[in-house]
């Protein structure tokens, strides 16, 4: 087969036709294990490329690199959902002139869409990929380097990017199917070493928390989800990766057994977890956006009711067909609520930015309950506030919060909250949640931040939630 | 009753979140000589500072032997402490002079009579004076096993099932009832194991005992899933005592329930079923009555 689509990076940076000041784009499916990023930039830096803007779905601590080539000019703008590490530290300190732009997974996915977030070339990362540009997140060929399964969060970008390249390091005869990104929307296929290490997927193996504060919050977690009304046969159900949120899924399992109520789908990020009531039948269907292991995804490689939905199907808010719409439960997490239920996932009570929003504000909006799984402290960090550092999901789509402490439900779930005295969960009152942490830390000094604006949080529209200053040491 | 370390700040904050009966801070064993200072400081802020809510707080202090022993009752009583926790001990006089210190330290701040003791029974000659240390003064809500000392002692050592433990445990719960005051068993520290220490709880719940020490908030589930009293036991419990009331009422001496005559042990149980069916919070105390 005669093709001109694989060339090396560089061949393929000039193809694309990027020039400076023009907008790239990349996913996080590998995480901390990221190669692409750091590879492409460093390849960009050295042809000389200027003021670009990164658009990527996520960045982590790996992504320190990148801290130089802002200081060169190479890059003078970045969207992302999350930041982490070291970049995000610098970030917090002022290191751009050009506030860093935040956006849900769903509102990146409505953004890309719509054109509000234009990508000139996106850069893909995939475990598997053809000569056309078939590519997969699950390698295909025997020694193969990576794996990261489902690929949603780079689907809008090769479906709306003016020019896709993708970066394999599995490259494997016509057809690779099945695929996740069709050689239709692939420009360019690179080979190179290794795209991302997978083993930095997760923090390792699945095993069962023995943090009994972990514990503690699971189970009541899980007394929330089975008396809240709407765990009932066919329900559907989304968890984070925290120990508390897993430990959960533990003692639901028990109690979908104990009642014989199966669920219809699990959504989001899909782990080992999910996998397996999957495979035990507790779980019909899997709708992953991301797999969060290798147990995830080698499932969704060969299971056929396990499948890939992009970050537009999983969550954005004005496509009425996206998953999120359909979910009954989530369980997440937060670094700060708020006695109005507003949570904060993105930056820390020092002020210094340490998350991501995710699909946060998406899976608490749009599902029927959303349940916010929360130490009241950690450490000497109160995570129950009077009013949060920053603004990422607003309290009107927040049900229940579960503290060590109490659990609070928001006073505009009346239903819910009746359900949970009638089933006798002992309730709280949110303010008295702020009002023990208070009494056990005092009253923190307010953060020394700035004027000069680092960080733009988007809603899932388009319009501005918050913004975030910088912090002075 | 949950054992927690006198020299850790963050378990001592948190630990009565996970609802155990009663909360230990240690200032003996697990406090090394070098932090003996440090941790009766702590334990003596966390009493006076830290909101336990129902929970009742007790301090294992160290042997009023040793240099730091009366200077931990003076901390702990100055705090607050609902029961102090005397290790190693053999002898009733041993319960007299600390009940001597603490009535120093009570007349001092006066509140004469408020601070509890328990004895912990580690040695062969705590068993043997079981009943003297019980009964050594008017203080004493309860005796405990400690079991790694015991066994030590006698020269054996600890075994899943637990038959070097079988005399002192008997001794001890006997001792106890005698005596009208409460009786613990001792710490099981494998927590990988929940299987044996649940069958532990088992045994020592057949034997008498009112309780069980534990060291980590994992455990606390399992030794409420063995005292809590199942439901058909409750229900029992509740015809034998309506029974009764209603045989009181109408005037008559012998009751039967399912064809059974009722005495006075079997009502004697039937109160403890619905005593701890309230204790654990699944029966109403209006509905006991």
């Amino acid at each position: 087969m005669r093709n001109t689509k694989l060339v090396t990076l560089e061949e393929a940076i000039h193809r694309s036709g990027l020039r400076d000041g023009m907008t790239i784009s990349f996913h996080h499916h590998f995480r901390g294990g990221d190669k692409v990023v750091n590879m492409v930039v460093a390849k960009l830096a050295e042809m000389g490329f200027k003021d670009l803007h990164l658009a990527a779905s996520s960045l982590s601590d790996v992504h320190a690199p990148l801290i130089e080539h802002i200081k060169n000019g190479v890059i003078t703008k970045i969207s992302t959902s999350g930041l982490r590490g070291e970049l995000a530290n610098e970030i917090s300190h002022g290191l751009m002139k050009e506030p860093v732009v935040f956006r849900s997974h769903g509102g990146r996915g409505s953004a890309i869409a719509s054109g509000e977030l234009h990508i000139d070339v996106a850069f893909l990362g995939a475990s598997s990929c053809d000569e056309l540009g078939n590519a997969s997140g699950c390698p295909r060929s025997e020694n193969a380097k990576s794996i990261c399964g489902s690929l949603g969060y780079a689907l809008p970008d090769a479906r709306y990017a003016d020019y896709v390249v993708v970066l394999t390091d599995d490259l494997v005869a016509y057809p690779n199917v099945p695929k996740s990104i069709s050689a239709c929307e692939v420009d360019s296929v690179v080979v190179v070493d290794s795209v991302g290490d997978s083993t930095k997927i997760s923090s390792g193996a699945i095993r069962d928390s023995k943090n009994p504060r972990d514990i503690l919050l699971a189970k009541l977690a899980a007394k929330v989800i089975i008396n809240s009304g709407y765990f009932t046969d066919g329900f559907s159900i989304q968890t984070g990766t925290g120990g508390a949120s897993l430990a959960a899924v533990k003692y639901i399992r028990e109690s979908m057994l104990e009642k014989g109520i199966k669920a219809s789908f699990a959504l989001g990020g899909i782990t080992a977890h999910m996998v397996k009531l999957h495979e035990e039948g507790l779980i019909e269907k899997l709708i992953d956006v991301q797999s969060f292991d290798k147990v995830a995804a080698e499932s969704i490689a060969h299971d056929q009711l396990h499948q890939e939905v992009s970050a537009i199907e999983y969550a954005s808010a004005n496509y009425m067909g996206s998953a999120v719409h359909a979910l009954d439960i989530v369980i997440l997490s937060a670094l700060e609520v708020d006695v109005n239920f507003n949570v904060n996932v993105l930056v820390g009570s020092d002020g210094i930015i340490r998350g991501a929003v995710g699909g946060h504000p998406d899976t608490a909006e749009d599902s029927a309950l959303s349940i916010i799984v929360c130490p009241l402290l950690r450490g000497r960090i109160p995570c129950i506030v009077p009013k949060v550092t920053t603004l990422i999901t607003p309290g009107k789509g927040v049900d229940v919060v579960v503290t060590e402490y109490g659990i609070a439900v928001n006073p505009g779930r009346p239903l819910v909250k009746q359900r949970l005295l009638d089933a006798g969960v002992q309730l709280t009152d949110i303010n008295d949640l702020a009002a023990k942490a208070r009494s056990i830390i005092g009253e923190p000094d307010p953060l020394p931040f700035g004027d000069q604006v680092v960080g733009i949080v988007m809603d899932r529209n388009g319009g501005v939630l918050d913004k975030i200053y910088n912090i002075v040491d | 009753m949950m054992f927690v370390p006198g020299n850790n700040p963050g378990m001592m904050a948190d630990a009565h979140i996970y609802g155990p009966d009663s909360i230990m801070l240690d200032l003996e064993d697990s406090v090394t000589m070098a932090e003996k200072d440090a941790a009766r400081l702590l334990v003596h802020n966390a009493l006076k500072s830290i909101d336990f809510g129902d929970t009742e707080m007790v301090v294992r202090i160290n042997p009023l032997s040793t240099p730091y022993g009366k200077k931990d009752v003076e901390a702990v009583v100055k705090a607050g402490v609902d029961v102090i926790r005397m290790p190693k001990t053999e002898t009733a006089d041993e319960v007299r002079e600390l009940e001597a210190e603490i009535i120093k330290v009570e007349t001092e701040i006066g509140c004469v009579g408020r601070t509890l003791i328990m004895a912990a029974i580690e040695s062969a000659l705590g068993v043997v004076n079981a009943y003297d240390i019980a009964t050594a003064s008017k203080r004493m809500m309860g005796i405990a096993l400690g079991a790694e000392d015991y066994s030590a002692n006698l020269k054996t050592q600890r075994t899943p099932g637990g038959a070097e433990l079988l005399l002192a445990r008997e001794s001890i719960v006997v001792a106890a009832r005698a005596a009208g005051i409460a009786c613990f068993d001792t710490v099981y520290s494998n927590l990988d194991d929940m299987e044996t220490f649940r069958k532990e709880i088992e045994l020592i719940k057949t034997l008498g005992f009112d309780g069980k020490s534990i060291i980590n908030p994992r455990q606390i589930e399992v030794v409420n899933e063995v005292f809590t009293p199942s439901q058909k036991d409750i229900d029992k419990a509740l015809r034998i005592i309506a029974a009764i009331k209603d045989a009181q009422a109408r005037g008559s001496g012998v009751v039967a329930v399912n064809g059974k005559m009722v005495d006075r042990p079997v009502v004697i149980r039937a109160e403890r079923v619905i005593a701890l069916a309230v204790a654990s919070g699944i029966l109403d105390k209006e509905e006991a009555l």
